[in-house]
């Protein structure tokens, strides 16, 4: 880990959330605890871009309700988190979320239908946001029905740069825009950051996040399972830690476009393990039986026996991407 | 087998500006073809028109020279960027497919699909999981055409991996004609064999 | 089972159901005889052995109560049944039609809801000729609007669900979609509507009975024991008016709770709280 002085501004340690169901499987009227997020730890400095990535229902947007304290009534968080030192109750969620902590929702329904844009996003710098993301000036005197999908993306994105906030959760803020538009939206992302303000991106399109932030948190199934910087990232499968991450690497269009078999095991339903085991090459009895810890490592974090010190040693996987590669 | 939009103009509304003006457009069988456009061009309403969703206010949609039928399974199925919206929300999954016609096991091998989902409601489901059911639906269909809109946009790339190499087998296998619209651009070279640019078009 | 908030729902849904239909059962099963004139005990205040009292004809006012809530709960059902199938009839025209019939309906609806209700019942059964048939026809038919406009919005609404449109697109005639799509979506919406009908349509059965537009004034209504008690309420028989009168607000509201009970349990999306 970065060994900042500082406090960072968000630290989330050991977060779980679960919810009381109503099992509607069988329909039936028996209610049983179910916990969606096991074990998530990250934090994100002052001047830092963090991206959480993994597939969707491995927690990550329920993080960000978490955080603003916006969780439905029948879900239950325990663990801790803490804003600039500072213990989150939910009285300083309420105090701060709008003003010190700001979130770009992930559905365009955010958006109130019966008001303008305008309306909806006021402030000073407005017309220059508007600029910097691609909006026209008309944009203001639209109701959000008029605006398609990538635009409305775009206003979100513009509630959020608008505000003061020190923190500002981003959850899925691009898809739906072009190559242009998401990567202006990131740039003003780092900007953001680059004044000094944390900046947590939650999203689906790795490939462009990295690009942009520091460090990257991959979630799989309700837990962390690696933290790295984003320079891994760049650099290659090689250089990231957890077979899961590795894996995500690998499946992306330009890197062989190259999917794992399986698919994110349930809440209910997790193995009592390590959740990746069941589609991990590398795995071994001791993954079945036995949740691996979160360990430090090469500058980064991750959750599994296997990782290797040095990138040179996981030449199972090295030796295969070289070969692709050329 | 080819489908084709002729000279094509829509709009929503006749007070409305032109949403596509005289776009001409073809896809063959066997040709996998990606459409690249900044949003807000109109890249889901052609979808919405080829697939014979709306009708065109000018122009026409060809299938063979031909205009659609409008009774019985569409040749040209459309698979949409939400797949919750995509599937009726009180059905149970094994519903949703039986939909389509035949259930073809091997399908829902290759998909990933578990059998105990088919039992399950759809927001039981991820959306990962869900699209994985609506393209599923479409292929089982024995559509010709299949109009990918935005298909993995919401998705995680391993599931956007998976659900790709699953439809472009099956297109290669039954000499489909694909056209993949997109935003990711290294998807769209990874998938097409020819990207269109709509802007310049 | 464990003891959470959808089993306590559902209990007590089926209570109040049993509730009102026990209620209502020996409203009907009461005999005439039993509600005969008996001068000798006439204008009696509430006692233990006539707990609500006996009226100026020395008639035991709760067996009377009983028997007239069960006869105006017949006439509201009744008339919101007739009600509801013209709602679902008009609002599935108004939702299926070209836009003339829907702007057609919806002019008719406004046009509906715009005028009071009891005044046009009153309208409308005064020029049937009053009694039963006169007063059935004018809540049956002033009843509807509400319902009819819920459900051309939902029909409206579900149209255009892309679900819907793929189900075209797979080849799905328009029949099949309207009995696998539409109707088991509409018929929990259709259930509670019509449930949450009955208790208006009671209250403007007793109020119209009351004014003297409805049922005759040998029927044991509600409305007629009411409109009765007035004359005596002079003579310092209050528990001729208060205590039928709060029995019907007793039972109106336990309906509307009903209502409002199966609503929570048939409707999944309202789930997991």
């Amino acid at each position: 880990m970065e060994n900042k002085q500082n406090t960072p501004v968000l630290e989330v340690d050991g977060l779980s959330v679960s919810f009381r169901m109503y099992d509607t499987a069988d329909r039936a009227f028996q209610q049983k605890n179910l916990q969606v997020i096991t074990d998530l730890s990250m934090c994100v400095h002052a001047g830092e871009v963090l991206a959480v990535a993994g597939s969707s229902g491995s927690g990550k947007s329920l993080l960000a309700s978490a955080i603003l304290g916006i969780l439905p009534d029948n879900a239950v968080a325990e663990g801790s988190m803490r804003y600039q030192g500072q213990e989150l109750t939910p009285e300083l969620q309420r105090k701060l979320r709008g003003t010190e902590i700001a979130l770009v929702p992930q559905s365009v329904d955010f958006l109130d239908p019966l008001m303008r844009v305008g309306a909806q996003t006021k402030g000073n710098r407005r017309a220059h946001i508007f600029r910097r993301l691609g909006l026209p000036e008309e944009t203001v005197r639209c109701y959000p029905f008029q605006l398609s999908g990538g635009m409305a993306r775009r206003v979100l994105v513009s509630t959020a740069l608008i505000t003061d906030a020190r923190l500002i959760i981003a959850d899925e803020p691009t898809p739906g825009m072009s190559l242009d538009q998401a990567l202006e939206a990131l740039r003003s992302f780092r900007e953001i950051a680059d004044a000094g303000k944390a900046v947590i991106l939650i999203t689906h399109d790795i490939d462009l996040a990295f690009a942009f932030a520091d460090r990257i948190a991959v979630f799989y199934a309700g837990m962390t399972v690696e933290t790295a910087r984003a320079e891994d990232f760049r650099a290659g499968a090689e250089a990231l830690r957890h077979p899961y991450s590795k894996a995500l690497w690998r499946a992306l269009p330009q890197n062989g476009f190259e999917p794992i078999a399986g698919f994110q095991p349930y809440a209910d339903n997790l193995p009592e393990g390590c959740p990746f085991a069941p589609r991990c090459s590398s795995r071994s009895p001791r993954c079945e039986r036995e949740l691996p810890p979160v360990r430090a490592l090469r500058g980064g974090e991750v959750r599994c026996f296997y990782a290797h010190g040095r990138p040179e040693e996981t030449c199972q996987y090295t030796l295969t991407d070289a070969r692709r590669g050329e | 087998m080819q489908l084709e939009a002729r000279q094509l103009s829509f709009r929503y509304h006749t007070k409305w500006e032109w949403v596509l003006k005289d776009l001409d457009f073809s896809v063959a069988q066997g040709e996998c073809v990606g459409l690249f456009a900044p949003s807000g061009s109109g890249k889901s309403t052609l979808a919405l028109l080829l697939a014979g969703y709306l009708k065109p206010v000018k122009g026409a949609i060809l299938l063979d020279g031909k205009p659609l039928p409008s009774g019985g399974i569409c040749p040209v199925q459309l698979i949409y960027q939400h797949p919750e919206q995509a599937v009726n929300p009180r059905w149970r999954l094994r519903k949703v497919l039986e939909e389509s016609g035949q259930i073809r096991e091997e399908l829902l091998d290759v998909l990933g699909i578990e059998r105990a989902w088919l039992d399950r409601f759809p927001r039981e489901l991820s959306g990962g999981e869900l699209q994985r059911f609506c393209v599923a639906r479409a292929l089982m269909s024995g559509a010709d055409f299949l109009i990918c809109d935005e298909i993995s946009t919401m998705l995680d790339v391993i599931t956007q991996a998976q659900i790709w190499n699953v439809v472009c087998a099956e297109a290669q296998k039954r000499n489909m004609g694909i056209v993949v619209i997109t935003h990711n651009r290294n998807l769209a070279q990874r998938l097409c064999s020819r990207i269109c640019d709509l802007k310049n078009d | 089972m464990k003891w959470n908030n959808r089993t306590r729902v559902f209990v007590l849904t089926v209570m109040l159901a049993v509730l009102i239909l026990i209620l209502y059962m020996i409203g009907l099963l009461i005999p005439e005889e039993a509600v005969g004139t008996d001068f000798q005990h006439a204008g009696q205040p509430p006692s233990w052995a006539y707990p609500f009292g006996t009226d100026n004809l020395g008639r035991d006012l709760l067996l009377r109560t009983l028997k007239g809530l069960s006869v105006s709960m017949t006439v509201g059902i009744a008339a919101s049944c007739i009600s509801a199938v013209i709602a679902i009839l008009v609002g599935i025209a108004a939702a299926a039609g070209s836009k003339t019939v829907d702007g057609a309906i919806n002019w008719i609806i406004d046009l509906m809801m715009g005028i009071p209700h009891t005044v046009l019942i009153i309208l409308i059964s005064f020029s049937l000729g009053r009694g039963l048939k006169g007063l059935l026809a004018g809540i049956a038919a002033t009843h509807w609007t509400s319902l009819a406009r819920l459900i051309r919005g939902e029909v409206l609404q579900l149209r255009s669900q892309h679900y819907i449109v793929v189900s075209r697109r797979l080849g799905k005639s328009g029949g099949w979609i309207m009995m696998h799509h539409l109707v088991p979506h509409l018929v929990p919406q259709f259930m509670v509507g019509l449930i949450l009908m009955f208790p208006h349509a009671i209250l403007h059965e007793a109020s119209i009975s009351f004014l003297g537009y409805g049922l005759p004034p040998e029927q044991p209504a509600i409305g007629i024991i009411l409109a009765e008690s007035m004359r005596y309420l002079s003579a310092g028989m209050w528990w001729m008016a208060v205590l039928p009168g709060l029995m019907l607000v007793v039972i109106v509201l336990l309906i509307d709770r009903l209502g409002e009970n199966v609503r929570t349990v048939i409707d999944p999306y309202s789930a997991q709280e």
